[in-house]
């Protein structure tokens, strides 16, 4: 990896350079009713829209590389035959400009899943084949657990990463194009003090930590706690309404629905994002239902997450990046539920 | 309204012979069928219509489906509804009023009717009584929710009405298609919303443009409405917030009672 550092007011040439490109960062939407900052991934039309220092965003990146409702294909009906036609939606390179380390490993988890398996997901290599990811070192928010989770730095899956030191960023240069561009930039090698600097933050960082799971043994411990008496009470809490896994940057599931248009000539394949949590989740051909109950859905998305993932890849499907706590109405946070069903925190729900 | 002969895959389909009516209704769901005017073409040639008050003067009692719009709130509607179910291989209840009594049915909730009658229509004489949907006097073999309906929807069922394909609605709450559309939650900005009690299907239309939801859908399969009740009462609203949303439509009958009862707790 190659390191250089940037004078501040040295970004918006960055910018510049990279807006040939369409161009996907946090931006500003508005307060919240407490009047906090409320913020979100889009297109950034104008360097003033781009909020670096932004907090957390409400969605993950989710909606750019697996779209929520994505046109698989599209037919021509004739008489005795069909046409199908087959477009992966990625028309265009997107320079995400301002990922957070947890949300480039998110990135890096969905890529095994849909990139390295057996049958890639096409639609998903196309549009992931098409990123330039420039990420930015953050402060860690009280719901954020990312340090538990091994997530809360990155070492692949970028081109860029700029970390504030004050008056300047200090850039980890991961990719031969990153390279060419910052060869257009003012920077420079860092000093020795510079590095010092590096660290100093990185440290100061780590000690802002508040929010912990405690993950030892958890996959035994989900396996021990597979009846548990307090999965019943989350599942009283849950409205079952997936909002967690719509927020989530790493939940993939969907389900597929084929659509005639009026005319009956043309039909469309759609792909639907769904959430483990909906009551049909589990819904078979004939109508049975093997997850009817809420507590069992609730209990079978942390399965997911954090056993049946480690144990195919050695690593949790959750990033900490605690957004489903956050937009959670029913106040459900990873961190609660890993920690009522080890057994510790007592009243949680 | 005969045109060509529909095929499908080269395989003919069959036109259905199609009448629209409407009862104690505003008559905006039938009104919607004709807004869309990019499909309406098309939409008219997969059917035979033949009785449709809007669109039409010519009508018919020969029909194999029935769309039926609005609320039973007189004894004739009720005897006209009957002929029509009499008539018809398949009774669609169209909108809110036909499936849950709609915005009608919140004089229902008035214990003297009289009296209600007497502030709205004064001394004039006019039949009325408490609103009821369609299902309450006779078997609906479909209900297609909203208020007003959407209307692309309708297409959807319409054509798999015409091909014979199963229709799904969805169970779950709007919550799902709101957060698909990358909104920001309207509790969140301080405002009451019952998203995430009530089916989805409508795209998260009102929340989209920053309305709270007020349930025209009726509810999501097995809606958690107790545990949205907490959460309407740590974002500062009450129970009587809760009930005017829930009541509005009429579709959340059993919860209302439920609601009603613990509110008095």
């Amino acid at each position: 990896m190659l390191f250089r550092v940037f004078a501040k007011d040295q970004l918006i040439n960055l910018y510049d350079i990279l807006a040939v490109n369409h161009i996907v960062g946090p931006v500003s939407k508005g307060v919240d009713r407490h009047g906090a900052p409320l913020y979100d991934f889009d297109f950034i039309y104008d360097f003033a829209e781009l909020q670096l220092d932004y907090t957390a965003t409400i969605h993950s990146l989710k909606r750019f590389v697996l779209p929520p409702r994505e046109t698989l294909c599209t037919f021509d009906l004739q008489t005795d035959s069909w046409q199908k036609h087959v477009d992966f939606n990625a028309d265009k390179p997107i320079v995400y400009f301002g990922l957070h380390a947890c949300d480039i490993n998110a990135l890096n988890k969905l890529d095994k899943v849909l990139l390295g398996n057996v049958f890639p997901d096409p639609y998903y290599a196309a549009k992931r084949k098409n990123m330039f990811i420039i990420g930015v070192g953050c402060m860690p928010q009280p719901f954020c657990f990312c340090k538990s989770m091994g997530t809360d730095s990155v070492l692949h899956g970028f081109d860029l990463f700029l970390t504030d030191l004050g008056d300047s960023y200090f850039v980890e240069i991961h990719s031969a194009r990153a390279f060419t561009f910052m060869s257009s930039m003012e920077c420079r090698e860092p000093r020795h003090s510079e590095h010092q600097r590096f660290l100093e933050v990185t440290q100061e960082r780590m000690n802002r930590f508040t929010c912990h799971v405690d993950t030892t043994d958890l996959t035994k411990i989900l396996d021990l706690e597979f009846q548990a008496d307090v999965w019943q009470e989350w599942g009283k809490k849950c409205l079952s309404c997936g909002t967690c896994a719509n927020v989530c940057p790493t939940c993939y599931c969907y389900g597929i629905e084929e659509n005639v248009d009026l005319s009956l000539q043309h039909a469309t394949k759609t792909k639907h994002l769904y959430s483990c949590n909906l009551i049909d989740f589990a819904q078979v051909a004939g109508g049975h239902n093997f997850r009817p109950e809420s507590h069992d859905r609730l209990k079978y998305r942390y399965y997911h997450k954090h056993r049946g993932f480690v144990e195919a890849f050695e690593e949790s499907l959750c990033v900490g990046c605690g957004r489903c706590g956050q937009s959670c109405l029913a106040n459900i946070t990873v961190p609660e539920v890993i920690r009522s069903v080890r057994g510790e925190g007592g009243d949680h729900a | 309204m005969t045109a060509k002969e529909h095929t499908y895959l080269g395989v003919p389909v069959k036109k259905p012979k199609v009448a629209f009516f409407e009862f104690t209704s505003c008559e905006g769901c039938q009104l919607q069928l004709l807004n869309n005017e990019a499909t309406l073409v098309d939409f008219l040639s997969l059917l035979t219509i033949v009785n449709f008050r809007e669109a039409m003067s010519e009508q018919s009692n020969d029909y194999e489906i029935a769309f039926v719009e609005g609320s039973i709130t007189r004894d004739d509607e009720a005897e006209q509804l009957k002929q029509i179910r009499d008539r018809a291989q398949t009774l669609v209840a169209l909108g809110s009023c036909a499936c849950f009594g709609g915005v009608n049915q919140l004089k229902n909730r008035f214990n003297d009717l009289a009296w209600v009658k007497k502030q709205v229509y004064g001394s004039h004489p006019i039949e009325t009584r408490e609103a009821m949907p369609l299902s309450a006097i006779v078997p609906v073999d479909l209900e297609i929710y909203g208020c007003p309906i959407k209307k692309e929807e309708v297409e959807r069922v319409v054509t798999n009405l015409v091909l014979g394909k199963s229709i799904d609605y969805p169970k779950y709450p709007v919550c799902m298609e709101c957060k698909a559309n990358h909104n920001v939650c309207l509790f969140d900005l301080g405002q009451p919303c019952l998203g995430p009690i009530t089916r989805a299907g409508c795209d998260a239309w009102c929340p989209t443009n920053r309305l709270g939801c007020w349930g025209c859908r009726g509810p999501a399969e097995k809606p958690n409405v107790r545990q949205l009740r907490q959460i309407m009462h740590e974002h500062g609203f009450s129970d009587e917030q809760m009930l005017d949303r829930l009541e509005c439509f009429g579709g959340f009958g059993q919860y209302v009672s439920e609601l009603k009862r613990a509110s008095k707790e």
